[in-house]
């Protein structure tokens, strides 16, 4: 009875086919059929942001999409934006502002504020706060979220 | 009795492309759900409250998104997210008080998916998208297997969470009818955290005449009864009125009067409290918008 | 032994796993062959289970099992053991796995279902027919006290599960001379930890040997391992509990909890593994709770504004179990007398059951409550005596010639307790002083300007940490010349890997990108207690030093010996041990450690023990004590009562500082909680025990947009208690903050608003007061 379907879509620039159920959300196609664990789930009703990725260059909350959804589409997840040896600007500020913890928000604080920096490259405090505000991290107490995303933002604009 | 659960159950998925099929779909299944940009609806499936046999998703239709001015209105397709009015120039110059009510939308990431047909077909109560077209006293175009048809705003919204859509029927677009050049707007609400849902909120239009009275008055509550409350008596009131300080008072206090809900958290009376705090911010804006232009 | 990274703002070891989305939690784990878990859970706040009707269910598709209790007769039966055994509580109140006839509470689990997929499991579930039969449910604490009042627990005669009862000096002479008696009631509401990680667990049986391996997202996996192998019968050898990387913890995660239990037992059953991710609608109704209190309090003051002593009651909200025994109240009770010489005290704290989720602690632990009434009591004594707040607290603090001072309360061990070190008065002054007080007149005036009140709040804390008895830790140089520092001490996002490394760098002189740390895994250390109670860094930290200086020692001898120089005239440096003044005369910590792994027929340098490793357990024999001041401004709009944090100061003194970019994460993080607790978090009930905010959209959480930046600022007195002069900064942040920003609001609303005793506080209570005023 499990109603099912084939799609192909593009995740972090490689082409990837699989048939889902068609009930299953976005956030758990990726952890669960593709293995991109780094995309974490802390509320699945679209409130914490924990999941949130890049749907077609727009920050989206993959637990509020069914993956079937996402066929045709070009997906960008946190294990896109550095490795472990070459982080990104921002996960370097991350890292260097103490803007993570636990860790478990921080993809989404990533993807969120990826998608943010993009689309505004002079952003100020009030900004970067409000841009944020769709993702809760109950660690840090965001302040040394807004200061990497600050550092990570006139990094960009100086490399670009 | 809803246990908890955040995976949805198990629904067979349609992604029709065409209005024959959808319509087809509409008429033939029992028990479905149409999924526009899923940001009511997903969290709904994944714990649960509704449990459909059929999705019936409208992101594949063609025509369906996208603004189109008119000469005195401008029609929006249901499936036009949210993220694209707010970007979009066409709202910035006719409809700017959308981009104010978009600001409270949700969060960037959910108005990437979110659409205004999606808000208005859900109504939450303090929805600021339904407010506005109750405002402007939009029409819904509507279709479905025995064809199409117009519903006045005022006859949309049937009480909590509930529109005039019939089970198999659709929302194509909204069309919204435009206020003279030089009408001025104020749009204020209050949540007690960014992107919450409000406690209460308001939205106003005024057109002027040339000694600066009111020509003619909109002014909408939402958030505080179950649809949104246009204050048909006041703006009435209003015309050929200055909005001075006098007059925003009245409308304050009339705003006051409003029926409203109660929850675990919010009373009635502070609801009523807001509506008129509201109310008095948002003519306070447009009477500012309307002297910044003078 | 050089000071290289003790004390620096070391980036931490952590991040870059966890920044590019390959950090390993309990759900990132797949098995072959693992099934997934559902709950069906009670719907009524108290019911007779009269019937589990699973025959539909177990045919549904992908379904392998459906258990109950009753399934795992055969390996085990019987309540959980209690974690914290109290002499006041004669029959344990804690969970069976599954709930056998009754349940207690909403949420509490009574079957599981094992399929394919969580999908499939949780459909199952819900076609499962229970048949529960409603009882009078009680969900208010002081309600649950009358004399008629429905029984949390049938068979039961009174709710009370027992008072809690401390004090010292001669509180009625006290009181008798007293210049001043005042009366106040205070009441703090129930919140949640609401770590972005709910809990999760899996349970992988060997099918080759006995052992069982358990991922659990836990605070306190040795605790896991102990239970569940009492209940088990089994040896702990044959238990591996290991907490992957774990997504906040906050305290609720430090219970062993029934699930824990329950996973296991359905895992040896079917023998497979299974696995159950809690997720956020379950966290809501399952997992522990915290900060339900009222209290009644006399104080007793100088004319001079001096508190002198404080008696009363406290009314404590248990919930439906006491899976941690009287923890927190105990807690509550030991936090007094805070930072203030009471010449008396006298509390009874009386324990209640209710049919709600049971507390147990939440970052603070019940210090956040004591420090809420004591702060809104000094603050009352300024009031009614027309004093600055900060003058009350002045004279009333402990002062810094009086340390070590004893306060006259009880340890959970039942040794005195003695504050070791501290200048409250020096804290306080350097918090007001950064939030410049003395131009806030001025500040307030502008705000008034705008239509806005701005208040000033002032909250002092002391705070126990390095609570007993133990971590330890293991350090080994490898022959490859990397050091593993192996620990008990889990870690949910507090850095303890890069403070635990910064520790050994510098007691080893090696780079510390030289070394790992494994933690929070039974299988690499043989033995530990709990990350909680802000007591890490004093315990794991100080046995990390403790064994590299060991190790250190050992490296010297063995270098001695082969080098053929006395072990005066070596140094370390780099991960080399050097001759001094002899160029080219050396020999690595890494040939030193494959000198002492031995080879086949050759004796080990010196004679020495092979393995260039050590472990060391540092006994935390006393409390060391942290304290620290806040201000904080909050402005509020009283035409809709919106009250927002414009500033927040931090004056805070954790000892010597290991990772102050740590530290101060810890600190913020933990302002923001008690600001959530004061403004934001309220976890309503309906009267039954229907929980009502069960969403993050009713259950609202800080988000960046409402938060300040929060300043801090260190002083630095070294702990006497510990050979690294540290104090614990785990919950310090969280201690006063709420009783902060409770001060200022009632500082914006002026001195004709009525007493603020309470917390959360609302717009709409705060419009209630204004217009009471008007």
């Amino acid at each position: 009875m499990s109603d099912t379907r084939r799609i192909t879509l593009i995740v972090n620039g490689r082409s990837r086919t699989a048939d889902v159920e068609t009930r299953v959300h976005l956030a758990d196609f990726l952890r669960q059929s593709l293995g991109l664990t780094g995309t974490h789930l802390g509320c699945e009703h679209g409130v914490c942001g924990a999941c949130t990725i890049i749907v077609n260059g727009r920050a989206a909350r993959s637990c509020l999409m069914l993956a079937v959804q996402a066929n045709g589409a070009v997906i960008e997840t946190v294990e896109s934006l550095g490795d472990i040896d070459a982080l990104s600007p921002l996960q370097k500020a991350f890292s260097e502002h103490h803007a993570l913890q636990c860790g478990f928000c921080t993809s989404g604080m990533l993807m969120s504020l990826e998608a943010f920096l993009r689309a505004n490259p002079h952003p100020d405090v009030a900004a970067i706060r409000e841009a944020i505000s769709g993702n809760i991290c109950r660690c840090t107490g965001y302040q040394g979220i807004v200061e990497a995303a600050l550092v990570a933002a006139a990094e960009r604009r100086g490399a670009a | 009795m809803q246990r908890e659960s955040v995976k949805p159950a198990p629904f067979i998925y349609h992604d029709p492309q065409s209005r024959a099929d959808l319509h087809d779909l509409l008429a033939r299944l029992e028990n479905t759900k149409l999924l526009a940009g899923g940001q009511s609806l997903m969290p709904m499936l994944n714990m649960r409250i509704v449990a459909p046999d059929h999705v019936i998703d409208l992101n594949k239709m063609p025509g369906m998104d996208g603004i189109a001015i008119g000469g005195d209105h401008i029609t929006i397709g249901a499936m036009t997210r949210q993220a694209n009015l707010h970007d979009s120039p066409d709202i910035k110059e006719h409809l700017p008080i959308m981009i104010a009510a978009l600001d409270h939308v949700g969060h960037f990431q959910t108005r990437s998916r979110g659409t205004i047909g999606g808000s208005c077909c859900h109504l939450d109560p303090a929805a600021e998208l339904p407010a506005l077209c109750s405002l402007y006293d939009a029409e819904f175009d509507v279709s479905g297997p025995n064809g199409a048809r117009k519903v006045a705003a005022q006859d949309w919204f049937q009480g909590y969470l509930q529109s005039a859509l019939a089970e198999d029927e659709v929302l194509e677009s909204i069309r919204v009818p435009l206020w003279p050049a030089g009408a001025t707007y104020g749009f204020s609400e209050y949540a007690r955290r960014r992107g919450d849902f409000a406690i209460a909120g308001a939205a106003a239009l005024f057109a002027w005449r040339f000694d600066a009275t009111i020509d003619r008055a909109a002014i909408v509550i939402f958030g505080v009864a179950p649809d949104p409350v246009r204050l048909r008596e006041l703006e009435r009131d209003l015309i050929g009125r200055r909005l001075d300080g006098e007059a925003i008072h009245t409308s304050a206090v009339a705003a006051k009067r409003i029926e409203a809900m109660s929850d675990p958290y919010v009373s009635g009376d502070y609801r009523r409290r807001l509506a008129g705090i509201m109310v008095e911010r948002a003519l306070t804006a447009a009477a500012q918008r309307a002297e910044m232009a003078a | 032994m050089s000071a290289r990274y003790f004390g620096a703002a070391v980036p931490r070891l952590e991040d870059p796993r966890l920044l590019v989305g390959r950090g390993r939690y309990v759900d990132d784990i797949s098995l072959p062959g693992m099934l997934h878990a559902a709950f069906l859970r009670a719907q009524v706040a108290h019911g007779q289970i009269r019937g589990v009707d699973a025959a539909g269910a177990r045919t549904m598709p992908g379904v392998a099992a459906i258990y109950t209790m009753a399934d795992f007769a055969l390996i085990a039966q019987g309540p959980m053991p209690p974690m914290a055994p109290h002499p006041l509580i004669k029959i344990p109140m804690t969970y069976h796995p599954l709930a056998m006839d009754e349940v207690h509470h909403v949420g509490e689990a009574i079957a599981v279902v094992l399929a394919d997929t969580r999908q499939q499991a949780e459909d199952a579930a819900n076609a499962i027919h229970l048949d529960v039969e409603d009882l009078p449910a009680v969900a208010d604490a002081t309600a649950a006290l009358a004399a008629d009042a429905p029984q949390v627990h049938s068979g039961r005669d009174s709710n009370l599960i027992g008072t809690l009862r401390g004090g010292f000096g001669n509180i009625d002479a006290a009181f008798a001379k007293a210049d001043h008696v005042l009366t106040e009631t205070f009441s703090m509401h129930r919140g949640g930890c609401h770590s972005m990680e709910c809990r999760g667990v899996i349970a992988a049986p060997d099918a080759l040997s006995e052992e069982l391996t358990i991922y659990t997202s836990s605070q306190s996996p040795y605790m896991v391992r102990r239970h569940l192998a009492q209940y088990l019968k089994r040896d702990e050898s044959t238990l591996r509990v290991i907490a992957p990387d774990v997504g906040g913890g906050f305290g609720p995660k430090g219970n062993v909890y029934p699930e824990e239990f329950a996973i296991a037992l359905a895992a040896l059953t079917i023998a497979r593994p299974v696995k159950w991710i809690e997720d956020r609608s379950e966290h809501f109704v399952a997992t522990t709770q915290q900060r339900g209190q009222v209290w009644t309090l006399d104080v007793a003051f100088t004319r001079e504004g001096r508190m002198s002593a404080v008696r009363g009651r406290c009314i404590h909200d248990n919930g439906a179990y006491a899976p941690y025994g009287l923890i927190l109240p105990a807690t509550a009770l030991a936090s007094f007398p805070g930072p203030y010489a009471l010449e008396a005290l006298d509390i009874a704290i009386e324990v209640v059951l209710t049919n709600l989720v049971p507390t147990t602690p939440v970052r603070g632990a019940a210090r956040p409550c004591t420090a809420f009434v004591l702060e809104r009591l000094a603050d009352r004594i300024a009031r009614h005596l027309n004093l600055a707040r900060e003058d009350v607290r002045r004279r009333s603090f402990i002062t810094a010639d009086q340390m070590p001072y004893t306060t006259g309360m009880k340890a959970r061990d039942g040794s005195p307790i003695s504050y070791d070190s501290g200048d409250y008065t020096r804290a306080l002054d350097l918090a007001l002083d950064k939030i410049d007080a003395a131009g806030f007149p001025a500040r307030r005036a502008a705000a008034a300007a705008r239509g806005k009140l701005l208040g000033l709040g002032i909250a002092s804390c002391v705070e126990d940490t390095g609570l007993a008895p133990f971590e330890g830790a293991t350090v080994r140089i490898t022959p490859a010349g990397k050091v593993v520092i192996a620990t008990g001490a889990a870690s949910q996002g507090q850095g303890h890997r890069t403070v635990l490394a910064q520790i050994a760098a510098d007691a080893l002189s090696v780079d510390i990108a030289d070394i790992a740390v494994d933690a929070g895994d039974t299988g690499k250390f043989p033995l530990g207690i709990s990350t909680i109670a802000s007591r890490i860094a004093v315990t794991a930290g100080s046995s990390v030093e403790l064994a590299a200086r060991k190790v250190r020692n050992k490296a010297l001898k063995a270098a001695s010996f082969i080098l053929e120089a006395a072990e005066n005239d070596l140094e370390i440096e780099s991960g080399v041990v050097r001759v001094v003044g002899v160029p080219g005369m050396q020999v690595s910590l890494g040939e030193i450690a494959r000198a002492l792994s031995g080879s086949a027929g050759l004796l080990l340098p010196g004679h020495l023990e092979p393995d260039l490793a050590a472990t060391a357990y540092f006994e935390s024999n006393a409390l060391t004590f942290a304290y620290g001041s806040n201000t904080c401004e909050v402005e509020i709009d009283p035409a809709t009562g919106d009250a927002r944090l414009t500033r927040y100061v931090v004056a805070h003194d954790c000892g010597r500082l290991i990772n102050p970019l740590v530290v101060d994460g810890q600190i913020r993080g933990g302002v923001v909680h008690g600001i959530g607790n004061a403004l934001y978090e309220r976890m309503v009930y309906d009267e039954i025990g229907q929980p009502l905010s069960t969403n993050y959209g009713e259950y609202l959480l800080p988000l960046a947009t409402e938060m300040p930046d929060i300043e801090i600022h260190h002083i630095q007195t070294p702990s006497p208690r510990n050979p690294i002069g540290v104090k614990g900064a785990g919950e310090g942040g969280t201690i006063p903050a709420a009783a902060c920003v409770i001060s200022a609001i009632q500082d914006a609303l002026g001195a004709g608003a009525p007493f603020i005793g309470e917390h959360p506080v609302s717009p709409e209570r705060i419009t209630d007061w204004l217009d009471a005023m008007s």
